[in-house]
């Protein structure tokens, strides 16, 4: 009833190239970005932003950056923490090593290293293909860790391997609040998803998906695998490296290494196949599904259960309920949640008069 | 030149143990075309049965604690507990997620890896247990005496253990009924179906006997380092034998063990000093990405000829 784009016509091409083309669609993302950039930052709590909005962004745009190379460009990756272990060191190395480095070019130059070290583990997709490529990229992820906790002078010489980010400077201004840091969090992921949507809907996508769906064909009607093959790593790895930057210094605020292990590349990889892999979308409703879940049980298991049974059967069940979940969700909607979404918007067109 | 073949020996004995854990990923890869990462939790879960089962069943039955009655139920058990999860596994998991890409139903299977280590923790406890077969781990009197090379005896069981256990799959594959079917699985799904082998069944075999391996490779890994959560990293030990070997190949899971572990063990006494040590972790995908790079489907694996 409300949702009926009946006398809403494209009278230019930039209509039409829209990325919302029904206005209702138009209407409720600028409502949502309203909610999220202005209200949430006003009126939610502490524990709110520090627990959840940020992380869910945070990983929300590593998700992106995975699904990208995933879901767009179809090489699966198993080394995603790896990378955004890259753009967190490479963000604290910037920050400590050059004076008077602005923030945002610290962020933007973690990306690019670690792009340049997404291009170097992407070069093996050249030959290799499928679950032998998933093998392989979990070389990057342990090489890379490893690297990190080798050589000192990534973290500066200490002795833990932990390294505390620096303060967030931004033309004088110190995000320190966690209203501050979510703001700056929420506007640069918008951002990058608004630049990735607009990179998956124009060529550079489309040549991206050519090579998922079938690499020999794509190649056959002219696309170069290498620039496509290693722009789709060069991108994702950038994003990773954002993530992992903003991981550091907005979410926090210590990292070492070792948490940028396989768990949290397993976690990423859930995160699109839950969300729907080849989605925007669905990039951020599986972050937000895999960052609340463990927060869910944490609340709701004890309460169930009460404390008799010990923390060792409140973690185990923990496991259990994830991976179940994870099997469910694979069976009940593989294409993940942003297909729910779509099928609830479908449903919604219709309604409430079905003809 | 001693410490050079003792080192050697060493590795190719550890990966006699890695291509153990491999071989189960072969297995059901090949039947079934699913990368099972839930094969080093199957090794965790068939061990920690196993010992558990060794725990309990003398207060059950008024067993003599550690006889052999003890040992052979408590792996019987274990089997057959292995059975069931890989039945179930088939019923619960595989059977609704038929025809969806490779990768949702491996990313269903590292949710099932986390169901099984939560199962097995649960009914079993966390703590690290010992497990005893009644080999020790100490080198052999006479090599030591005549070539001072220390080959401990206990790597030299598990050797023959895992090159029995080759044998008896490789005589199952080529010799039963079952195994030519499982054969004819592996070659061609649709072939296989459309002269009636019920490929169901054939998926529930696989994973029993996926299931027998991993009780195997855990048992093993168990006596070694004792029965712990950190059996299930034992998959990730297996993976680069894997794509060294070929996915689909038995013989190759073999070789490809014995590669990564002899030249993991070189690498890390001779190269690991010069790097400051621990490269054991990331070594062997190095070197198999490397080889991936010249033979990309492994060293036994089929040859992927793409048709547009």
């Amino acid at each position: 009833m409300f949702y009926r784009e009946a006398g809403q016509f494209k009278a230019s091409y930039a209509e039409d190239a829209r990325i919302f083309p029904i206005r209702q669609d138009r209407i409720g993302f600028w409502v949502l970005m309203l909610v999220l950039g202005v209200a949430v930052p006003l009126f939610s709590n502490e524990y709110w932003l520090k627990a959840i909005l940020i992380p869910v962004l945070i990983f929300s745009l590593a998700a992106l950056g995975l699904n990208i190379l995933t879901g767009y460009a179809g090489q699966l990756s198993l080394g995603s923490a790896a990378f955004m272990a890259v753009g967190a060191f490479a963000a604290y190395n910037f920050m400590l090593r050059i004076d008077g480095m602005p923030f945002l070019l610290a962020l933007v130059l973690a990306g690019l290293t670690s792009a340049g070290v997404g291009i170097l583990f992407g070069l093996p997709s050249l030959r290799i293909k499928g679950f032998y490529l998933a093998v392989a990229t979990l070389a990057a992820q342990f090489f890379i860790v490893w690297a990190l906790v080798k050589f000192p002078w990534f973290s500066n010489n200490s002795s833990s391997g932990v390294v505390t980010a620096q303060a967030v400077t931004i033309l004088g201004y110190t995000f320190e609040s966690p209203e501050a840091k979510y703001v700056l969090t929420f506007l640069i992921v918008a951002f990058m998803a608004l630049l990735a949507k607009n990179m998956v809907r124009s060529s550079t996508g489309r040549a991206w998906m050519a090579v998922r769906d079938m690499d020999v064909a794509a190649q056959v009607i002219g696309f170069r695998l290498m620039r496509t093959k290693l722009l789709a790593f060069a991108v994702s790895s950038f994003y990773c490296g954002v993530a992992g930057a903003l991981y550091a210094y907005t979410y926090i605020g210590t990292v070492e290494p070792e948490g940028f292990n396989l768990d949290l590349s397993f976690k990423i990889l859930f995160m699109i196949i839950i969300g729907g892999v080849g989605s925007i979308m669905g990039s951020f409703l599986g972050a937000a599904f895999i960052v609340l879940l463990p927060i869910l049980l944490d609340n709701v298991v004890p309460a169930l259960f009460g404390d008799a049974l010990g923390a060792g059967f409140v973690s185990n069940f923990q496991l259990i309920i994830f991976g179940g979940l994870i099997i469910f969700f694979l069976i009940v909607e593989p294409h993940g949640l942003a297909r729910l979404w779509q099928i609830a918007k479908e449903k919604l067109r219709l309604w409430p008069f079905p003809h | 030149m001693q410490f050079f073949i003792e080192v050697l020996i060493g590795g190719l004995l550890s990966g006699v143990m890695y291509a153990l854990v491999a071989l189960g990923f072969v297995l059901i890869y090949k039947a079934s075309g699913v990368f099972n990462f839930a094969q080093g939790a199957m090794v965790f879960f068939a061990a920690l049965t196993f010992v558990g089962f060794q725990e309990v069943l003398p207060g059950w039955l008024g067993l003599e604690a550690g006889s052999n009655t003890v040992f052979w139920l408590a792996f019987l058990l274990a089997f057959i507990a292995m059975i069931v999860l890989g039945v179930a596994t088939e019923r619960i998991v595989l059977r609704p997620l038929v025809n969806q890409p490779h990768i949702t139903l491996f990313m269903a299977t590292i949710g099932l890896t986390y169901l099984v280590e939560g199962v097995a923790q649960m009914v079993w406890g966390a703590n690290v247990r010992g497990l005893d077969l009644g080999i020790v781990d100490e080198p052999i009197a006479w090599l030591m005496d005549n070539y001072e090379i220390g080959v401990s005896k206990f790597d030299l069981f598990a050797a023959g253990v895992a090159a029995s256990l080759v044998a008896l799959l490789a005589l199952l594959f080529q010799y039963t009924k079952v195994g030519r079917a499982l054969r004819a699985v592996a070659d061609d799904h649709q072939a296989a179906l459309s002269i009636g082998i019920p490929l169901q069944t054939i998926w529930r075999v696989v994973w029993a006997v996926a299931g027998f391996v991993a009780l195997v490779a855990g048992m093993i890994w168990g006596a070694r380092n004792g029965v712990q959560f950190a059996l299930t990293f034992t998959a990730l030990k297996a993976l680069p034998v894997l794509i060294l070997g070929g996915f689909t190949s038995v013989p190759g899971a073999i070789i490809g063990g014995l590669i990564i572990g002899a030249s993991e063990k070189l690498a890390e006494v001779y190269v690991g000093p010069y790097v400051g040590g621990g490269i054991e972790g990331w070594f062997p995908y190095m070197l198999a990405l490397a080889f991936l790079l010249v033979r990309p489907e492994g060293l036994f694996g089929e040859k992927h000829i793409d048709r547009v």
